[in-house]
C-alpha cells in the first residue's frame, strides 16, 4: 500500500477477515476513493452495521461507529440530519442491508438524504459460518441450504432505483480502480446512493459452491461481469447468470437534508416561536 | 391584582403528553425520531408542529427501531434525542436500548404505558412495562426509569429525565400511565424557579484537551461516567456494541471486560441517592404506609386522605423514580411500620422489589394488584388496607 492511504487506517490492524477475503479490497477502495475526495477526516462519518465486512468501521481513521445488526442506515439517518456537514458512509453486508436491515434500506432509498451506501455482497452470512441471505443466488448452496437455496435472490440495484435512491451502482472486487471510482462518483452525487461491492468469500460461500481458491473467486469475477454498456447490447440469455458492473442509474431529486432545511428557514421565518 | 386571580390567570388546561413534549422543548430536545402508536401520538404531533419552528429536527420513522437507531445517531453527534412510543413500540426499540446502554448514548423514551401483552387492550391503562424497562434488553446493564403522577409532574419529569441521560450517559425511560398520559388538568408553572438544564459538554474537561490531553470516550472514571464529546467535533473514535476498552475499541480481555460491565452497572446503582426521588406524604407517625407510582398514586392519596379522617394513622410513600430501584431508602422509611400496601396496575411487578427491600424489616406487605384495564380507585386501596390491616396486622392501623 502507499504511504498516502496509511493515514485513513487506525493502529489496530491486522484486521479479522480470513486470507481471500474481499472486504479488504473494498476497504482499500474506499480509502482510495476518500483520497481522491479529499474531504478532511474529522468530516467522515463511517457507519457500519453487523457482520464480517461491518468491522471495517474499526479499522478507519475516522468517525466510526458500529451499530447493530440491519440498523447502520437508521443511526446514519439520525446523524446526518442532525448534522448535515458530516460526509456520511455506511458499510453494510448483504444479509445486514437486504434482510435484517431491508426496511431501513428500502426507507433510507425512499428519503433520498446525502450519503453513501456500500453493501458488500459476497453472497452469504460470513461471520455465522455460511448461511444463505437474500443475495445468495437461487440453486447456490450455504450451511443452511445444503441443497441449494430455493429462496430467489433479491438485485439489489432494482430493489434500491425502485424505492427511490438517486443514484445506483455496482462494481466488484476483482475490478478494484472501477469500484474506486464508483465509490466516489456516489459520494459526489447529491442523494442517497447505493453502491454494492460484489465481494468474494472462498471460506463461507467459495467452498460450498465448488469455487474454494480465492484467485479462482477472483478470476469467476473477472469471467462472469460485464459493463453496464456491454450489458445493453445482450440478450437476456446471454446475461444470464451475469454481474452487470457500473452505474446502473443516476437522477436529481430533491435531497432530505435541504428539504429539511427549507421546512425550517420558512417556519421560523412566519412565526414568533411561542409555545 | 390578588395573588389568586393572577395565579389563575397563568393556568392553562394541558395533557399529561403535551406537557412531555413541552419538558422536552424546554430541556434542549432537538431530535426526535418516532412512529405512530397510541396512546403516546399526541407528542410525536406537538414535536411535529413545534419543532420546525424552532429549528429543530422531527422525523417519522420507519418503523420503532429506526427511530432509536436515528436517535441513537443524533445524540452521538451532539444532539438531545427523544422519542414516544408504547408498549409494542417500546418492545421493538429493545434491542437499541441494550446498544445505548453499552455505548453509553444519552436519550429519552417516554413509554407511555398501555394494556398489555402484545395489542393487549388498547389502549387501557396498566403499569405493564415496569420490568420491560428495566430488563428488557439482554445482558448487565443499568438503567433510570422516572414516573410522574400528574400533569405538571410529567412536564419537570421530562426535563429530569434529559438532565440525567446528560449526566449519567444512558437512556432514560418516562414510564408514562396512559391516565397521566391522556389526563388533562392545571398546568401552571409561572411561579416556579427556572428549571435546570443539564449538557453533557458540562462534564467535558475542555481545558485539559486543549493542552492535548487524550480523550478516552470510555474512560474508567471515578464516578464511573466519562464524559461525552459529540462525534465530528476534532475526537475521532469509534462507538461499536461489542465490549470494548476505555477507547472505545473491541475487546475480549477477560479482565477489561468486568471492569466494563461493572462500570455499566454501578454509575447508576452506586448514585441511587442521588437519582431517585421519593415523595412521603403523611409518613412520619403512620402505621401503614401506601407504597405507589404514576396514576395509582393519586388514588392512593385520596385513599389515604379519607383513611385518615377515619382516624387510620396512613401514610403515602410515592415513587417518582423506578429505576434505579431506592430499596435503602424504601427500608428506612418503613422501619417500624406495621404494614406496607401496594397497588399497582399489573401482577406486582415493582412489588417484587418492594417486597426484598423490606425483606427481614418486620414490616408487613400486601401488593395489591389489578389488571382490568381500569385505574385502581381509591375505594379499591381503602377496602384492601382495612381487609390486610386487620390480616396481617391484627388491627387497625
Amino acid at each position: 500500500m502507499e504511504a498516502v492511504y496509511e493515514k485513513y487506517f487506525r493502529d489496530n490492524l491486522p484486521h479479522i477477515w480470513c486470507p481471500g477475503c474481499g472486504n479488504g479490497i473494498v476497504m482499500s477502495a474506499l480509502a482510495r476513493a476518500l483520497d481522491k475526495l479529499n474531504y478532511p477526516q474529522d468530516d467522515v462519518l463511517l457507519i457500519s452495521g453487523i457482520g464480517c465486512s461491518s468491522r471495517m468501521s474499526g479499522y478507519m481513521d475516522l468517525n466510526t461507529v458500529h451499530t447493530a445488526h440491519g440498523r447502520a442506515l437508521a443511526f446514519a439517518t439520525g446523524a446526518k440530519v442532525c448534522e448535515p456537514r458530516l460526509k456520511v458512509f455506511v458499510v453494510m453486508g448483504d444479509g445486514d442491508a437486504a434482510a435484517i436491515g431491508g426496511n431501513h434500506f428500502i426507507h433510507a432509498c425512499r428519503r433520498n438524504i446525502d450519503m453513501t451506501a456500500i453493501v458488500i455482497n459476497n453472497s452469504i452470512y460470513g461471520m455465522t459460518g455460511g448461511q444463505f441471505s437474500p443475495l445468495t443466488p437461487t440453486g447456490k448452496r450455504a450451511t443452511t441450504a445444503p441443497y441449494g437455496s430455493i429462496d430467489r435472490a433479491f438485485n439489489l440495484v432494482d430493489l434500491a432505483k425502485g424505492a427511490g435512491a438517486t443514484y445506483v451502482a455496482r462494481g466488484d472486487v476483482f475490478h478494484a480502480a472501477q469500484l474506486t471510482s464508483l465509490i466516489v462518483e456516489a459520494s459526489r452525487h447529491k442523494g442517497f446512493a447505493v453502491v454494492e461491492a460484489v465481494a468474494t468469500c472462498p471460506i463461507s460461500y467459495g467452498r460450498y459452491n465448488n469455487i474454494p481458491e480465492p484467485a479462482d473467486m477472483l478470476f469467476w469475477l473477472r469471467d462472469n461481469t460485464v459493463t453496464v454498456q456491454q450489458a445493453a447490447k445482450m440478450s437476456e440469455d446471454e446475461l444470464k447468470d451475469k454481474i452487470i458492473i457500473g452505474k446502473h442509474f443516476e437522477t436529481q431529486a430533491v435531497e432530505y437534508c435541504e428539504e429539511m432545511a427549507r421546512l425550517l428557514a420558512k417556519e421560523k421565518a412566519g412565526d414568533n416561536n411561542e409555545i | 391584582m390578588p395573588a389568586n386571580k393572577q395565579l389563575r390567570e397563568n393556568i392553562r388546561l394541558m395533557q399529561g403528553n403535551e406537557a412531555c413534549a413541552l419538558g422536552a422543548i424546554k430541556a434542549g430536545a432537538s431530535f426526535f425520531g418516532g412512529y405512530p402508536i397510541t396512546p403516546s401520538t399526541e407528542i410525536a404531533e406537538y414535536i411535529a408542529r413545534e419543532f420546525p419552528r424552532l429549528g429543530r429536527y422531527f422525523m417519522q420513522m420507519e418503523d420503532e427501531i429506526a427511530s432509536i437507531g436515528a436517535m441513537i445517531g443524533a445524540s452521538m453527534v451532539g444532539h438531545k434525542a427523544f422519542t414516544a412510543t408504547s408498549g409494542p413500540g417500546f418492545s421493538l426499540m429493545q434491542e437499541l436500548v441494550g446498544y445505548a446502554a453499552v455505548a453509553e448514548i444519552p436519550l429519552v423514551i417516554i413509554n407511555v404505558m398501555r394494556f398489555g401483552p402484545s395489542t393487549g387492550l388498547p389502549t387501557m391503562p396498566q403499569s405493564g412495562d415496569i420490568m420491560q424497562a428495566r430488563w428488557g434488553t439482554h445482558g448487565d446493564h443499568s438503567i433510570i426509569a422516572l414516573s410522574p403522577s400528574s400533569v405538571q409532574e410529567a412536564y419537570y419529569t421530562t426535563i429530569r429525565a434529559f438532565n440525567l441521560a446528560e449526566q449519567y450517559r444512558t437512556p432514560v425511560i418516562v414510564l408514562l400511565d396512559e391516565k397521566i398520559g391522556h389526563l388533562r388538568e392545571g398546568f401552571d408553572i409561572s411561579q416556579d424557579p427556572e428549571p435546570e438544564i443539564i449538557n453533557r459538554s458540562d462534564f467535558v474537561d475542555q481545558a485539559a484537551l486543549a493542552q492535548g490531553g487524550k480523550y478516552l470516550p470510555f474512560a474508567n472514571t471515578p464516578d464511573g461516567v466519562p464524559p461525552m464529546i459529540p462525534l465530528g467535533q476534532g475526537q475521532r473514535y469509534h462507538f461499536t456494541g461489542l465490549t470494548h476498552n476505555q477507547a472505545g475499541f473491541y475487546t475480549s480481555d477477560a479482565q477489561q471486560v468486568e471492569t466494563f460491565i461493572h462500570r455499566l452497572c454501578h454509575k447508576i446503582e452506586d448514585h441511587v441517592a442521588e437519582i431517585a426521588e421519593l415523595e412521603q406524604l403523611q409518613c412520619a407517625d403512620a402505621d401503614c404506609v401506601i407504597l405507589a407510582y404514576g396514576a395509582v398514586a393519586r388514588s392512593a392519596q385520596e385513599a389515604m386522605d379519607d383513611l385518615r379522617q377515619a382516624g387510620h394513622k396512613v401514610g403515602l410513600l410515592r415513587l417518582k423514580t423506578i429505576w434505579p430501584f431506592p430499596a435503602a431508602q424504601i427500608r428506612e422509611i418503613c422501619a417500624g411500620k406495621k404494614m406496607v400496601l401496594m397497588p399497582e396496575m399489573n401482577m406486582g411487578q415493582l412489588a417484587v422489589e418492594a417486597k426484598a427491600a423490606l425483606s427481614g424489616s418486620g414490616v408487613a406487605f400486601h401488593s395489591l394488584n389489578q389488571v382490568n384495564g381500569r385505574l385502581i380507585t381509591p375505594a379499591v386501596i381503602k377496602q384492601a388496607l382495612l381487609e390486610n390491616q386487620a390480616k396481617l396486622i391484627g388491627g387497625a392501623c
